[in-house]
């Protein structure tokens, strides 16, 4: 029988997620290697750093501007004579979970405002890219500062407001992406084979719709850090706790006496956001069908 | 063909038309009607083959996809073994999906590429079968065996696969809820010339051991000789010749599908001086803006006066032979004299 033709010999091979082979293709990647080594030390920094070393960052442990490595003090003390390290530290936690929460919130919004709008056209489509637009082009970094001045500063206020004021882009991204896929075969195929909207949208076009939007969405983890730096910076923050940028803000008038209490903090929310872009570079090259058959 | 036309017939399509609504050039632009597929009715009996051939752009995957309701018809009616398919909701146009199936022209876009194969087969079976009383939904297994995968790549991802055997897991997924007709849209034309026949005979295979109906899409005249019982030839949205695949294959009698069956290489030198080509000039004309009377008039070489301000109907010319035009069928002008719009 002809139609058999295809019961050869070749042994079948193992079954490869798309995943494992988007993974493979991320080790294989140096940069985003070294990005994730960089994130994981941070992270670990960041739980495990105030156990082992207990020094509370709101204590006055010695005289103000103490230089890094005297006293005993590895990062010096900042105008207040608290310990850097410790800041840097107990500022770690605070600023990652800042920065992640409010970038899954923004991936949230924009995923759902993105699809919603992407998969129905007409007025659902236009109603919800209108109101794209309008958050689009108010002034990302005032909106925030507004809804923070107005709302409080608490930390759950300042995730809110940098959630609120960032899933533009995702949004775009999302719709794009599910407008591409919306015209596939394999969407009609799904509606052939009774597939309901809803089920269309979650089952059949979200997942293949997801590799741009995780690399904007790590891209973003880092965006919303530097945001929370931002605000903290102003001293729009929750007063109660430590995070790096308070940290700057709290030590800028001093920046010409003593540099290391702006510069190390500083350069903290430097290689995290480097650490996440690189990591952001290599999901891109490893999740783009394009390039992972060379 | 003998005996009247609607003996067993599995799907009835009355008077079906596609038209888009599109904005010419940009926001402001006016906006103009496409007439995709034009008030088309064709017959398809159970257990036989009916091939739509037509060029590009002439409607024929539109009237596929508006058959089977993945595109919403403008109007007419699509009547599946005595149901209306053209005024059910969802939910009602769902339970009808069980008895329709679709296979698609691409094996590389058609299948998801995040799902495993027997993912991608069951998924009929999931939303469909379960809504049926008989409830026979067959296992994975026993439908990649039909289509002739091996049951060990059931867990394999369709990018592992070939394009014929992509297309086989394609079949297995149409053949899932066990339907009576499949709507076959080009299958296998993006497929190699070896792989086309292996597939062209496990659908043929298929159909003999299933009883199945197709409905089958193809601008390959030779796939269509091959596979059909009856040929409609589409031009510009509208049928323009209808009959048993030895009438139209043997004696065509529009002028358009005369060009189009003598356009067929012949491979025998012997017969290769009998053909005598009947090319037509030009392009078809604007399918947005088309001419009044016949849409083949511009092109016709044996176009008359009336071909240019009435347009022709089809019209039998031999029992189970339609022809829509003025200079083959002489009655098709009285039909559209009596006829209101």
């Amino acid at each position: 029988m002809t139609d058999m033709a295809n019961h050869d010999a070749t042994t079948t091979p193992r079954p490869r997620h798309p995943a494992v082979e988007a993974f493979e293709m991320f080790t294989r990647n140096l940069s985003a290697i070294v990005g994730l080594v960089l994130l994981m030390l941070i992270i670990l920094g960041a739980f495990l750093g105030p156990m082992l070393y207990p020094t509370d960052p709101f204590e006055m442990v010695w005289a103000p501007f103490t230089p890094p490595g005297q006293e005993g003090f590895l990062l010096g003390t900042d105008y207040l004579g608290r310990d850097l390290l410790a800041a840097l530290l107990n500022g770690a936690r605070v600023t990652l979970l800042v920065g992640a929460s409010a970038a899954l919130l923004s991936v949230c919004i924009g995923v759902t405002v993105g699809a919603l709008s992407g998969y129905y056209s007409g007025f659902v489509e236009e109603a919800l890219m209108r109101v794209t637009e309008f958050f689009q082009v108010l002034p990302t970094l005032l909106f925030c500062m507004v809804i923070v001045a107005l709302f409080g500063t608490s930390l759950h206020m300042i995730v809110l407001a940098i959630g609120v004021v960032s899933w533009t882009g995702v949004a775009r991204i999302a719709r794009s992406e599910v407008m591409r896929i919306k015209q596939l075969e394999y969407v009609l195929a799904a509606r052939a084979s009774g597939a309901t909207h809803s089920q269309i949208i979650l089952f059949t076009i979200l997942p293949n719709a997801m590799p741009p939007i995780i690399v904007q969405a790590t891209l973003m983890v880092g965006s919303a850090i530097l945001f929370e730096a931002s605000l903290s910076f102003l001293g729009l923050t929750d007063p109660n706790v430590v995070s790096w940028g308070q940290v700057i803000g709290a030590n800028r008038q001093y920046i010409l006496d003593s540099s290391f209490a702006v510069t190390i903090p500083g350069l903290a929310i430097f290689v995290t956001v480097l650490a996440i872009s690189l990591i952001g570079d290599g999901l891109n090259d490893a999740l783009n069908p394009k390039l992972r058959r060379r | 063909m003998t005996g009247p036309e609607c003996r067993d017939v599995l799907l009835g399509v009355r008077n079906l038309s596609v038209h888009f609504r599109l904005r010419r050039g940009g926001l402001f632009g006016s906006r103009v009607t496409l007439r995709a597929v034009d008030d088309i009715s064709f017959d398809v009996r159970r257990g036989s083959t009916l091939a739509i051939v037509g060029e590009s752009g002439s409607g024929k995957t539109t009237t596929a996809l508006a058959v089977a309701r993945l595109i919403e018809p403008s109007a007419g009616q699509v009547m599946l073994a005595g149901h209306d398919l053209s005024t059910l909701d969802d939910a009602g146009l769902r339970r009808c999906r069980a008895e329709m199936q679709f296979i698609f022209q691409d094996p590389y876009s058609s299948l998801n590429p995040r799902l495993r194969a027997e993912d991608i087969v069951r998924e009929p079976l999931r939303n469909l079968a379960a809504n049926r009383q008989d409830r026979t939904g067959e296992g994975v297994e026993s439908l990649f065996q039909a289509v002739g995968l091996r049951p060990e790549q059931r867990r394999l991802f369709p990018h592992q696969f070939s394009g014929g055997q992509r297309q086989r897991i394609g079949i297995a997924r149409a053949l899932a809820s066990n339907p009576s007709l499949i709507i076959c849209d080009e299958p296998v034309s993006a497929l190699d010339v070896a792989v086309q026949a292996q597939i062209l005979n496990l659908l043929r295979r298929l159909q003999a051991e299933r009883d199945l109906t197709f409905l089958f899409i193809s601008h390959d005249l030779g796939v269509v000789q091959y596979m059909c019982d009856d040929v409609a030839v589409m031009y510009m949205g509208k049928i323009v010749e209808l009959a048993a695949r030895r009438d139209l294959f043997e004696s065509p009698r529009h002028p358009y599908t005369q060009s189009l069956l003598s356009a067929v290489p012949a491979v025998d030198p012997s017969r290769r001086g009998l053909a005598r080509r009947a090319l037509v000039q030009g392009d078809p004309s604007d399918p947005v803006n088309p001419p009044r009377g016949c849409r083949f008039a511009s092109r016709c070489p044996m176009v008359r006066d009336i071909c240019r301000t009435a347009e022709p109907r089809l019209t039998e010319v031999s029992p189970g032979h339609k022809v829509s035009c003025f200079a083959v069928a002489p009655g098709s002008e009285a039909v559209t004299a009596c006829s209101p719009a």
